[in-house]
C-alpha cells in the first residue's frame, strides 16, 4: 500500500509543477501591457511603472517564475489589485461558502442517482430504464445557468418559497444545491445503472438468490455494495465539474464562494486574484483526485499493484 | 426488438433537433420576418404576439430572430472547436500511441497538465487573459478540447498497433505516415465520430457558459449565452428573456447527446439500455 500511495505522489508532483507554470504564464499572454490593461486606458504612465515593480512584471522572466513558485511555496499568491489585501485571505475567507455548496450539490446529486439507477438496472430495457435514463440524459443537457434562473422564477418569485439569492439559512441552500447537483445526478445515475448491471451480471449474486435470499436483499446488500467502488471515482472526478459548475452557480444566486470572486476578479481585471482562484480550484481538483485514487486504493485492492 | 426501436427513435429524435438547429441556423436568419438587431422600444419586454411569436427583449429587439442569430454562433462556435480538436487531439494521441518513448511521456504530461484543470476553469482563465471574442472562445476551447480526443486515439493506436494487419503493413516496409493513415486511424474513426457529437454538446454548453458570464460573445451580436445574461436582470417582469434562449441551448445540447449516445450504443451494444 506505501508504495502504491508512494507512486501516486510522485506522479501528483509534475502535474503540480505544470499547472503552476502554466498559471504563472496567464498573466504573460495579456495582449500588450499586462500593466497597462489591469489599469485602464485612462491610467497614468507613472502609475502603470508603479504596478509593473510592484508585480515584478519588469524583472527577467526566469526570476519571475522563481519569484511566483517561491510565493506559492510560502502560501504567498501576492495581493489583490482590487481589495488590496493578500490573495490568500481573500479565498480563505471564500472557501467556506463554496465547499458547503459543493457538499449540498453532491447530496442532492448522489440522493436523485442512487434510487434512480439502480431502478434502471433492475428493471432494464423497460419503460422505467428507458425513462430514467432519457430523464438523466436531459439532466446533463439542462444548462445550470437556464436551470437556475428557471428554479428562481417558479420557487423564489412565484410561489415565494425560497430566497432568490445571498447565503443564511438552509432555505437559501436548496435552489443552488439543486442547480448544482441535477447534471452531477444524471451522470451518476448513467454510471450507477452501468455498474449494478454489471455487477448483477455476477455469479455471486446468482449465487446468494440460490440460497435463498431475496431479491431485494441480493440487488441492495450484494450488488450495490460491490458497485458502489467504481462510483467512488466517478463522484470524485466529478467534484471538479461541481467546482467549475460553482463559478456560474454562485454567480447566478449572488452566493459568496470562490467562483464569485473569480468572475468579479475577471470583471475588475485583478490578475493576481484570477491566478490565485485558478491555482486554488486546480490544485484542489489534483488533491480530490489523489484521494479518489488512494480511497480507490483502499476499497478494491487490485488498483494497487500494476497488472 | 422493442428496445432497439425504442432506442433508435430516441437518436432519431437527436438527429431530427440537429438537422432542424442547422437548417435554423443557415436560413432561419433569411425566413425571419425582423432583423435581430432592429429595435422596437415602444415594444421593450413585450411577450409573445402574432407579429413577435416569442416576444421581444429589454431593446425592443425580436427574440426569435436573435435566436437563429445565435444558433450560428453557437453552432459555429461548437463545429470550429470539434474539427480543430479533433484534428490536432487526433494527431498527437496517434503520435504518442505510434511513437511511444520520448514523445509519448511528453504528450501524455501535457495531458495531464490539462486535465487537471476542470471543466472550462482554464478556457475561462485564457478568455480571461486574451479578452472576450468568438476567436478567444474557439482558441480557449481547443486548448482544452484536442486532450479528450488525443487520448482516444493514443488508446486505441495503443491497442491496433499489436494487430496483425498493422504488424504486416509495417514488415511489408509501409512508412510510419502511410501505416497510421491507411490503417490504423481509419478504425478509430468510429469512436472518433461519437466523442465528436458529445464534443458539440460540450462545445456549445462551454460557449453559452462563457458568454453568460460576459466572456464569449459581446454584445449586440447575439448569442445564447448573452441572452441568458441580460435576461437575469427581467425574470420577474419578463421571463420569456430567460426561457427562450435556454430552450434553444438545452434543445441542441439534447439533440446532439443523444445523437452520441445512440451512435455509442451502435457502435458497442454492451451500453444499450436492455444490455
Amino acid at each position: 500500500m506505501l508504495t502504491f500511495i508512494v507512486r501516486r505522489l510522485a506522479l501528483t508532483v509534475p502535474v503540480l509543477i505544470g499547472v503552476a507554470t502554466l498559471i504563472f504564464s496567464l498573466i504573460h499572454l495579456v495582449p500588450g501591457d499586462p500593466a497597462q490593461s489591469m489599469l485602464g486606458e485612462g491610467a497614468a504612465p507613472e502609475e502603470i511603472t508603479a504596478l509593473r515593480e510592484r508585480l515584478g512584471l519588469n524583472r527577467p522572466l526566469l526570476e519571475q517564475y522563481g519569484a511566483f513558485i517561491g510565493g506559492l511555496v510560502r502560501g504567498d499568491l501576492g495581493d489583490s489589485l482590487r481589495y488590496g489585501t493578500p490573495v490568500t485571505s481573500e479565498i480563505v475567507a471564500r472557501v467556506p461558502a463554496t465547499l458547503e455548496l459543493a457538499v449540498a450539490s453532491l447530496a442532492v446529486g448522489i440522493g436523485i442517482a442512487i434510487p434512480l439507477g439502480i431502478l434502471a438496472a433492475v428493471r432494464r430495457g423497460s419503460l422505467v430504464d428507458h425513462g430514467s435514463m432519457a430523464l438523466a440524459l436531459a439532466g446533463i443537457s439542462l444548462p445550470n445557468f437556464w436551470l437556475g434562473p428557471m428554479l428562481a422564477i417558479v420557487f423564489a418569485v412565484e410561489l415565494g418559497w425560497l430566497p432568490v439569492s445571498g447565503r443564511g439559512g438552509l432555505s437559501h441552500l436548496v435552489l443552488p444545491a439543486i442547480t448544482l447537483g441535477t447534471a452531477l445526478s444524471a451522470i451518476l445515475a448513467r454510471m450507477t445503472r452501468a455498474g449494478m448491471l454489471e455487477e448483477l451480471r455476477e455469479p455471486y449474486v446468482l449465487a446468494a438468490r440460490a440460497k435463498g435470499v431475496s431479491r431485494r436483499q441480493a440487488v441492495m446488500k450484494h450488488a450495490f455494495r460491490n458497485s458502489l467502488i467504481p462510483l467512488v471515482t466517478i463522484v470524485g472526478l466529478q467534484f471538479g465539474a461541481v467546482l467549475t459548475g460553482a463559478i456560474i452557480t454562485e454567480t447566478i444566486f449572488a452566493w459568496p464562494g470562490l467562483g464569485r470572486l473569480l468572475v468579479q476578479a475577471i470583471g475588475f481585471r485583478d490578475y493576481p486574484l484570477v491566478q490565485g482562484c485558478i491555482l486554488f480550484i486546480a490544485v484542489t481538483y489534483v488533491f480530490v483526485n489523489l484521494l479518489t485514487d488512494l480511497l480507490y486504493g483502499v476499497l478494491d485492492p487490485r488498483i494497487r499493484y500494476p497488472s | 426488438m422493442t428496445r432497439v426501436t425504442s432506442m433508435n427513435r430516441v437518436t432519431q429524435f437527436g438527429g431530427v433537433i440537429v438537422v432542424a438547429a442547422v437548417l435554423g441556423a443557415i436560413i432561419g436568419p433569411w425566413l425571419s420576418p425582423h432583423d435581430p438587431s432592429t429595435q422596437e422600444l415602444a415594444l421593450r419586454l413585450a411577450g409573445p404576439s402574432t407579429s413577435h411569436p416569442l416576444g421581444l427583449d429589454e431593446l425592443g429587439r425580436d427574440i426569435l430572430a436573435r435566436v437563429l442569430s445565435g444558433a450560428r454562433v453557437s453552432l459555429f462556435v461548437g463545429f470550429a472547436v470539434v474539427v480543430i480538436s479533433a484534428l490536432v487531439g487526433t494527431f498527437l494521441g496517434a503520435l504518442a500511441g505510434y511513437v511511444g518513448g520520448v514523445t509519448d511521456d511528453v504528450i501524455s504530461r501535457i495531458m495531464d497538465v490539462l486535465l487537471a484543470f476542470p471543466g472550462i476553469l482554464l478556457a475561462i482563465a485564457l478568455v480571461a487573459v486574451l479578452g472576450p471574442s468568438v476567436a478567444n472562445v474557439v482558441l480557449a476551447l481547443c486548448v482544452i478540447g484536442w486532450v479528450g480526443y488525443a487520448r482516444l486515439v493514443r488508446g486505441q493506436v495503443l491497442r491496433l498497433r499489436e494487430f496483425e494487419f498493422v504488424q504486416a503493413a509495417r514488415a511489408l516496409g509501409a512508412a510510419t505516415h502511410r501505416v497510421l493513415l491507411r490503417h490504423v486511424l481509419p478504425s478509430t474513426l468510429p469512436a472518433l465520430l461519437v466523442q465528436a457529437t458529445l464534443g458539440m454538446a460540450s462545445a456549445i454548453i462551454a460557449e453559452a457558459s462563457l458568454s453568460f458570464l460576459g466572456l464569449g460573445v459581446q454584445p449586440p451580436t447575439p448569442s445564447w449565452g448573452t441572452m441568458l445574461d441580460s435576461g437575469r436582470s427581467h425574470l420577474i417582469d419578463a421571463p420569456h428573456l430567460t426561457i427562450v434562449p435556454g430552450v434553444a441551448v438545452a434543445l441542441v445540447v439534447l439533440g446532439f447527446n443523444f445523437l452520441g449516445d445512440g451512435l455509442r450504443d451502435a457502435i458497442d451494444p454492451r451500453t444499450q439500455p436492455g444490455a
